[in-house]
Parts: C-alpha cells; structure tokens; sequence
C-alpha cells in the first residue's frame, strides 16, 4: 500500500520546467530515494509534497486521499539548507518548532528531554544556537524534525557536515524511525548511502522520472551480464577454453593462491556453459555475477547510457 | 491560527528580553524630558566669556550711556580712531562713533579684532538706537519726559482659547506653543516608530532567510501566516513600549511634578485647568509656562494624545512593515535592501515634510489630505491632534489606515511567498509585480 502517490505533476516556473509529468509511488513503511542531480526538480517535487508550493497540473495522494493542508502535521521535513534561530536558546527554539507542529508544550517537552538524553546533548538545552557548531545544530534540527512522529519523514541531503560517527547514528535512527512505521523519503547525491539504506528509488533528471523501482531490481536489470571468476590453476587453460564461449575482459595477473578473472557473457542461458567449462580447466573457487554500483547507474542513466 | 499566536509569542519574545529594549524603554522618557529642558539649560550656561569694547565717541552722546548688558562691557577710550585701533587689540573690538550721529544714523562703526555674531551687533545697534530715540524726544523739549516714556511703555500678553461648541466645556487655556512643539514631538514619534519599527521586520525577515530557518518555518506554516505573525508580534513590542512610555509620562507629570514645581506655578496651572485664566494671569508668571505645565499635568489631555498616538502608531506601523517585509522577502542581504527600500521610505520622509508644512496651518486643506491619505496620516495627524481636532476626522483616518493596511498585506504576501525562494539575484521592480500575479 502506497503512502504517497504523485500523478502526473508539473510545475513550471516563468522559464524554465521545474517538474514534467512526474508520477511516482512511495510505499508505507520504505526508505524511499529521490535521486537527481543539482537542479533536476527534487527540491521543486519536496516543496509540492510538504504544500509549499502547488503543482500546475497533476494531483498528490496522500494516505488514500488528495494531500490536504492539515497533513503537514503529519509531515516532517529536513531541507537542504538548514537553519535555526541563531539568538535563540536551542531547547526553547526545539518547543518553538514541536509546538509549531501541534504538539502541545508539555507532550514536546518530555519528547524533547528523550531524545537529547538519547543524543547525549542535554546540556545544550539552555545554550544559544550560535554557539554550537554546525553539526550539533544539524543534530538538534534532525530531532525537531521526527520530534512530532510523523507518518513521512523527508530529508534532503541528511548526512551532509557530519562525520563518519554521527552519520552512522543518524542512519541508524532514520532505519530504527522506518522500523516503528514511518516512510522515508531520502534526497540525496551519496549513492552508496542509497544502496545502504533505500528500498527504493526514483532519479530525477531534467525534470523527468527517468527510473523508479526497488534497489535491488534495478541494480539487477541494469547488470550487463558481467560475472567474476575466482579460481586456482593456470591461467593460460582458462583463457583458452573460455575463448569462444565468452568475451574475457581483465584478471589479475598477480601470482597467488587465488585469481580473478572478468568475463562478459553474452546471453543468460550462456551462464551454465561457462560454468563447466570453467570448472574442468581450474579449481573454481567462486562464480558470481557483478552487480553495478548505484553509483554507476546513476551517472549512466543521466549521461543516457544506460 | 494558533501557529500565528505562536510566531507572534516568538517574535514578541526575542525582542522584549533584550537588554536594549528594556534600557530604551526606560531611558527615552528621560531623554525626551530632558531634550525639552536642555535648551533653556544650554542657555543659561552658554554665558560667553566677557568682552570688552573699546568706545571712540566723537559725539559724546552715546558713549557714556552705553550700558553693560550680557557678557559686553563698553569703556570710553581717549583715543583717536586711529591709534585705538592699533593699540587696543586686546579688546574685542572698537566702537566708532561718529561727531554727527544724531543726523547720520550710519556713522557706527565696529572693528572687530575676533569674530563678530549677531547677537553682539544686535545689542549694541539695539542701545545705540534707543540712546538716539531718547536724545532726538529731548530736542522737543516735553516736560516730564522720562515719566511720560515710562508710563507709554507697554507689553501685551496675549492668551488663546480653544473656541468649543459646547460652551460647558472647560474653554482651557490653549497654548499655540505648547501645541506646536507637542505637535513636532509626536510627528517625530511616529516618524521615528514606522522607520524603526518597520525596518526591524524588514531585517528580520531577511535574516530568517539567510540563516535559511524559512525553509524549515514554511514546511509547518503557511508563509502568509508567518509574515502576519512577523509583523504583529513586532507591532506587540511597539505597543509595549508606548504603553510604558504612556506610564511613564503620565506619572511623571501627574505624580513627580507638581511636587518639584513652586507653589505658585502649580497655582497658576490649576487656576488655568479650572478656566480661570484672569486669576493665572494675574499671578504674574509667563503664560506660556504656565500652559505647558497645566497641560503635561492635564491628565485628560496626556492620556486623549496616548491612545491616539497608540492607534496611529499601530496603524502606520502595520501598514509599513507590510512593505518592509515584502523588500526584506525579496534581496538576500541588507545592502542589497537599500534600493528596493526606497519607495516605503519615501513616503515616510515624505510625511515628515508634510508635517513641517502642516504644523504651521493645521486647518489648511493640505492638513486635511495628508491626514486622510494612509501614507502620511499617522505623522501628519498625530502633529495635528495637540491642536484639537473633530473627532470625525480621526475616525476617518484611523479607517482608511486600517482598510489600506489590509490591501497592502495581501499585496505584500504575495511578494512575500515568492520572495523567501529567490536567492541570488536582485529583482527589479518590475519582477516584484509580477511576483504579485504568480499563482500559488
């Protein structure tokens, strides 16, 4: 069951399309990826999910029923650019935003003293927000953002200015959040963190869907049949049977115990062939199919290569 | 509209608990109290050093009956013009006076070994005159002549009373003075709060956009609401510090002064509050004084000019900060402000010359417009109403203030909800109008 439906939603700006056409389908309870490079319409598509702007043309379904106003409540949004009152104190400015979202002062309070105890920041609770650094601002933002437990989480680039530490305590919040039944949506440019915590994905390019689907499924119909040999035993047989079988494209020439080498096959019923043949000319020590990063996909289908 | 009572508590809150609100609070009352004291005080310490004044009189008529008055001191010099000149520099200066004085008025001459002003050349043409006047009344020979001058000599006190429709009204005293400088003063008032005021939510809006704390606001407010917000919660602190400036005056002049004044000015106040001018006038005392003290101790008077003030400054304000905020939504930093900022303060300056014009003829047609029209109403009606004016004009403006003030924040929304997304470049005007027609 979908949590968020996008149909066909345009949205032009005086000059330039900012969104065309765009259709997609959050599941409930995924991390969902909006990939894109800069300027593709990612921020444009966020701003018509959270109702800060409206689509020209199309519609946003949102638990069943068009997206109403009153479902911002139900919303928590991490933008890109991040800010926060500077001369305020950082736990006055944390009701500030819990209020802002409907709590009521005392339910975000006891919220609030949970998850600073859990972040281990109590003691910024009475410091001015100029006087922490950008990452513990950016902590205290992460948490005035799932602090209402909303149904949709968005963040737009989360583990920017974070180091490897704290990234990871944030990942791992944003799966536990997933886990207790939120949907995320996760904008970001960081391929590997999509292929670490995304369900599914949809690239924006140029203000098209240009692919959606599950992780897994597209790095998989995107493989190019390329597989990876690791064997024992003379290299020179190997080639040799493999010749006309397949197309060889590296290995490495090192001497050790065990040896990699790189095949392309042709066409899938080819696969068990190669096997064989393989396993008669060498000790086969492993066979497995390479799958192609996000990473790789990604530039791929912007470049129109894919 | 709870998130609007929340940005406004905000707003509201982050402004009054700094140091400097609560230090102008109470310090401008004093200030002003003391901005009005100050130049009678300048005055009476301002006593230059002495100068001294070397006379040549050929005459012999003027000379001796020159008079020590101020800081000038004349001494006769036997001297020729000549040599007085070159020897007598340590003096201020040499008075010549020539042999045919009475019959050649402009045979007075000052050489003056520092610079000369005014008001020295005015006091000694002023006793030279008058020594003249006396010696030409002598050529007619009149018997008792110096006991005729002085009982011709006259000086007439005038006073000016407020000319009520109804006559049981108290026909108080009414000083054009007092009015006039109370009129500059609450012109400048609100000159000052649309400007202060206005430009503060201007400033703060372009901080929220800088330090990006809009895009987290918009995701939970609707950017109309934040801007309404914004602007009342402002207003709230403008409110505050009238309100305590309100307090702060009335209990000063209420409380504090008739206990500071002598006796017999508080009298003469009272006697002048209870429409008995006759009985003020007879105490001898300047009537001017006597009417400022009788209106800053009126407290009728003091508390009719606050709650005006009030609802023009809460008025002009809204309709101001209105246009701040849109400029502030538009540019990303202060200097970039300054350009689209003209045409909201233009017409504030603009009101402010009205009211210099106004002040002097506030019955004129002039008056009447420029207290009507949204733009210069507040400053301009708020110079007017010390002079007592029909209280259908006041509704009327307040109106019209208030109907513009709910055209121009819709108008400024719209730029508003456009604006806190542009970074970058600096629009012009012309986009700004088109930024009014995109559809949301």
């Amino acid at each position: 069951m979908d949590l968020l439906t996008a149909e066909h939603v345009t949205k032009r700006y005086a000059g330039h399309t900012a969104l065309d056409d765009v259709s997609l389908a959050i599941p409930r309870g995924s991390v969902y990826g909006l990939l894109g490079p800069n300027g593709a319409g990612k921020t444009t598509l966020i701003r018509i999910i959270n109702r800060i702007t409206a689509p020209d043309s199309g519609r946003v379904f949102f638990g069943g029923r068009e997206i109403r106003s009153e479902d911002v409540f139900r919303i928590g949004y991490l933008p890109e650019e991040r800010g926060l009152y500077k001369k305020m104190k950082v736990g006055e400015q944390a009701l500030f935003f819990a209020r802002l979202k409907g709590l009521s002062r005392r339910d975000a309070t006891v919220r609030l003293k949970a998850w600073f105890e859990k972040f281990g920041i109590e003691s910024w609770w009475d410091k001015k927000v100029e006087e922490l650094s950008k990452g513990m601002a950016q902590k205290v933002q992460f948490i005035v953002t799932v602090l209402h437990e909303p149904e949709l989480l968005i963040f737009d680039e989360p583990f920017s200015g974070f180091d490897p530490i704290n990234a990871n305590l944030l990942k791992d919040e944003i799966l536990a959040l997933r886990d207790k039944g939120a949907t995320v949506i996760f904008s970001t440019h960081n391929m590997s963190s999509v292929e670490e915590i995304c369900d599914h994905i949809t690239l924006i390019d140029k203000s098209h869907n240009i692919l959606s689907g599950r992780v897994d499924d597209i790095r998989r119909r995107h493989g190019s049949n390329i597989f990876e040999v690791a064997y024992r035993g003379e290299e020179t047989a190997l080639r040799q049977v493999l010749a006309d079988r397949c197309e060889i494209l590296e290995g490495d020439a090192e001497e050790s115990a065990c040896r990699t080498l790189r095949l392309r096959v042709g066409r899938d019923d080819e696969v068990r062939g190669v096997v064989a043949a393989v396993n008669d000319a060498v000790e086969l020590r492993s066979f497995r199919e390479v799958i192609p990063s996000m990473n790789d996909i990604f530039i791929r289908a912007v470049n129109g290569t894919l | 509209m709870s998130n609007v009572s929340l940005i406004i508590g905000r707003e509201f809150n982050e402004r009054v608990r700094k140091k400097s609100f609560i230090i102008t609070t109470l310090l401008m009352p004093v200030l002003m109290i003391g901005l009005m004291v100050a130049p009678a005080l300048i005055m009476q310490f301002s006593r230059g050093d002495e100068k001294r004044i070397a006379v040549v009189d050929e005459s012999g008529l003027v000379g001796p009956r020159l008079q020590d008055r101020d800081e000038l001191s004349f001494e006769s010099a036997d001297l020729p013009l000549d040599e007085a000149r070159r020897e007598l520099t340590d003096r201020f200066g040499v008075l010549f006076i020539g042999a045919d004085i009475l019959t050649n008025p402009a045979a007075v001459r000052l050489y003056a070994n520092s610079s000369s002003s005014l008001s020295v050349e005015s006091n000694i043409t002023g006793q030279i005159e008058q020594i003249l006047e006396t010696e030409k009344l002598k050529g007619y020979h009149i018997e008792n002549l110096s006991q005729i001058l002085d009982e011709v000599k006259t000086s007439v006190t005038m006073q000016t009373f407020r000319n009520d429709k109804s006559q049981e009204e108290d026909s108080q005293a009414q000083s054009s003075v007092v009015a006039t400088v109370l009129g500059y003063l609450l012109g400048f008032v609100l000159y000052m709060f649309l400007l202060i005021y206005g430009s503060m939510v201007m400033q703060s809006v372009i901080e929220e956009k800088n330090s990006r704390v809009l895009e987290v606001m918009v995701s939970s407010v609707r950017p109309f609401d934040l801007m309404l917000g914004k602007i009342l919660g402002v207003a709230l602190v403008a409110v505050i510090q009238i309100v305590a400036w309100g307090v702060l005056i009335c209990g000063v002049g209420g409380a504090v002064l008739p206990s500071l004044m002598p006796s017999d000015v508080m009298a003469g106040a009272e006697a002048l509050q209870a429409g008995m001018p006759d009985a003020a006038a007879a105490s001898g005392l300047d009537p001017e004084m006597l009417s400022a003290v009788a209106a800053m101790t009126d407290m009728g008077y003091v508390v009719k000019i606050f709650v005006c003030l009030l609802f023009f400054v809460f008025g002009g304000y809204l309709l101001y900060s209105a246009m701040f905020a849109a400029v502030g939504s538009a540019v990303d930093n202060v200097q970039d402000a300054s350009q689209l900022q003209l045409p909201v303060t233009l017409p504030i300056i603009l009101a402010l010359l009205a009211m210099m014009a106004v002040i002097k003829d506030p019955d004129s047609s002039l008056a009447f417009w420029c207290s009507i029209v949204p733009f210069t109403s507040p400053v301009v009606m708020m110079a007017r109403i010390p002079y007592g004016i029909p209280g259908w004009e006041i509704v009327l403006s307040l109106a019209v203030l208030y109907a513009s003030f709910v055209g121009m924040v819709w108008l400024a929304g719209k730029i508003y909800r456009v604006g806190i997304f542009m970074y970058g470049k600096k629009p012009s005007f012309g986009e700004l109008f088109k930024w009014m027609r995109y559809k949301y």
